[in-house]
């Protein structure tokens, strides 16, 4: 049963072996041409199924692995039920907001001390299921340790608060960071939010001192 | 009606065109003129020498504009300018022309932002009322949508824009300014795929290191047609890959592209394939209407002052690095729910 069909692939809810499992298939693309989408949907399912399963090993909340089709570049998983983050934060009556993006923001923490860069953060990739966090959607992501990478994680999410929950960007966004610097250190936190002011300025129209906050 | 009728003139001159436009309230666009200047083969928009253009030709644009407005020059009630962002001599002209006329009609003077013009014009010509905006010229390269009084980037460049993109590969080319259309017509020739950076991260996307390999792959003497078919390939890819993340994000029921580079079939193809997908309406800007213009100006500054937004000639400084999600948008009566 089709449950969800996102930009990047389609959810089925089926039965596998004698469990239910959430199929996600990388559906071809009909606007790229054929090289380059067989190319771009097998490069990430490998390495959704790769990341996911070294952010286990670092107790980090995701779907359990149960199997991977290359050819149908299709990855069977763990049905995680639960309200996506970006729900929950626009829920006006749910007074923890700040509480929670702490907890997201140790998250990303402990995945940049593995190693780990997600990619794709967005309050739609992240599942509260049973008073756990679980992130989603490693497609994007990879192995690295660049202060570059772990810069840009953290202006996809804060662009995620400013433009999906403007209501909210300040408190949200400084409970992540300080979930963030609590995992990091001080230290570490500091480099990775100057080479974010850095990445901001490298944009289109953003000066010196006028950096834009929600 | 005509008791009622509000006439805006708007004087556009962010980049390398200098364009008059004039605007009823009540008949939509009236006149667009204007006169674009091209920099040598080879070379990109030297921000002094388009200034230079825009100082020489405002005259007889003017000249042109009100002679096909037709009416007396005292009908026009206001008088609007692109405050920014974009080259800071060439804005400069533009504020000074816009100011003089302000002053020498004495009517009062509009700031206009000009990637918000590009939306509300195309919105105006295309019906679309509350669309996720694709907005790729020269100087955007931006996924963004109306919540809460403002436009919200979903996803945007994080360094150079898909105009400046095709525009540098082709000058590096040696082909004829503006680059987009000159690369288009090779790409329709091309038939191999020569494998290029492809650079997505999240909604946002990078063209720098595309550029860099595109560059090189000239040099090596790949073929033309080959090449400029797989840039914008990749290129239009990673922006359709973006704007349909943002699309099943926000969910929005409508998908708008504007900007010059909205005027190439192949992206208006890929776009509409995302939109369609995602059971949304797909809208493109009219082709003559698709790179600056005075129109834009002139149109969105009757939305502006609407709302009671003037600026003071001594206050009317422009603003080059203006961001889009920077100004507040009274006028819009969409509901803000994302």
């Amino acid at each position: 049963m089709l449950i969800k069909k996102g930009a990047e692939a389609n959810l089925y809810l089926e039965e596998w072996h004698g469990i239910k499992a959430i199929i996600k298939k990388r559906m071809p693309k009909k606007y790229r041409i054929y090289e380059l989408d067989t190319k771009i949907r097998q490069t990430r399912t490998v390495r959704e199924a790769q990341l996911i399963r070294n952010a286990k090993t670092v107790g980090i909340p995701s779907p359990i692995i149960y199997a991977i089709d290359l050819e149908k570049t299709t990855i069977i998983m763990k049905h995680i039920e639960g309200t996506r983050v970006k729900e929950v934060l626009n829920t006006p009556t749910f007074e923890k907001k700040q509480e929670l993006c702490y907890q997201i923001g140790q998250l990303i923490g402990q995945l940049h001390n593995a190693g780990i860069i997600h990619g794709d953060l967005t309050t739609s990739n992240m599942i509260v299921s049973k008073n756990r966090i679980y992130l989603l959607d490693f497609g994007l992501g990879d192995h690295s340790i660049d202060l570059e990478e772990r810069g840009v994680d953290l202006l996809l999410i804060k662009r995620a608060f400013q433009s999906a929950h403007y209501q909210y960007f300040k408190q949200c966004f400084d409970g992540l960071i300080k979930g963030y610097k609590q995992e990091v250190g001080e230290e570490m936190s500091k480099e990775v939010m100057k080479r974010l002011r850095d990445i901001e300025r490298r944009g289109r129209y953003t000066s010196r001192g006028e950096l834009h906050e929600g | 009606m005509m008791a009622s009728e509000f006439i805006c003139l708007g004087i556009e001159s962010t980049a390398h065109t200098f364009g008059i436009g004039i605007a009823s309230s009540e008949n939509g666009v009236l006149v667009d003129v204007k006169s674009v200047y091209k920099p040598p083969i080879g070379a990109g928009i030297h921000p002094r020498e388009a200034a230079q253009h825009h100082c020489e030709e405002a005259p007889s644009v003017i000249n042109q504009a009100l002679k096909e407005f037709g009416r007396k020059i005292d009908s026009i009630d206001t008088v609007a300018f692109s405050m920014g962002p974009g080259l800071g001599p060439a804005l400069r002209t533009g504020a000074t022309v816009a100011r003089a006329l302000a002053t020498w009609l004495n009517k009062p003077l509009v700031p206009v932002h000009h990637a918000i013009a590009h939306i509300e014009l195309a919105s105006l010509l295309t019906g679309a009322k509350d669309p996720l905006v694709i907005l790729v010229s020269g100087g955007h390269t931006t996924i963004t949508a109306y919540a809460g009084r403002r436009w919200r980037v979903f996803g945007e460049t994080e360094d150079i824009t898909l105009g400046n993109l095709l525009d540098v590969f082709a000058r590096e080319a040696s082909l004829l300014s503006p680059g987009g259309p000159a690369v288009e017509s090779l790409a329709k020739k091309g038939e191999k795929f020569i494998d290029l950076p492809y650079v997505v991260k999240g909604n946002d996307v990078s063209f720098s290191g595309l550029l860099t390999a595109a560059k090189k792959k000239l040099q090596m003497n790949y073929d033309l047609k080959d090449l400029c078919h797989s840039l914008q390939e990749v290129a239009f890819s990673m922006v359709a890959e973006t704007s349909e993340r943002a699309l099943a994000f926000t969910e929005k029921k409508e998908v708008l592209l504007v900007g010059g580079v909205a005027a190439n079939e192949r992206l208006q193809q890929m776009i509409s394939e995302i939109a369609c997908e995602h059971n949304a309406n797909f809208y493109v800007v009219p082709k003559r209407y698709s790179g600056d213009c005075g129109a834009q100006i002139a149109w969105t500054a009757l939305l502006v002052h609407r709302s009671g937004i003037e600026v003071k000639v001594e206050k009317s400084y422009v603003k080059p690095k203006w961001r889009l999600d920077q100004v507040t948008i009274p006028w819009r009566d969409v509901q803000n729910c994302l």
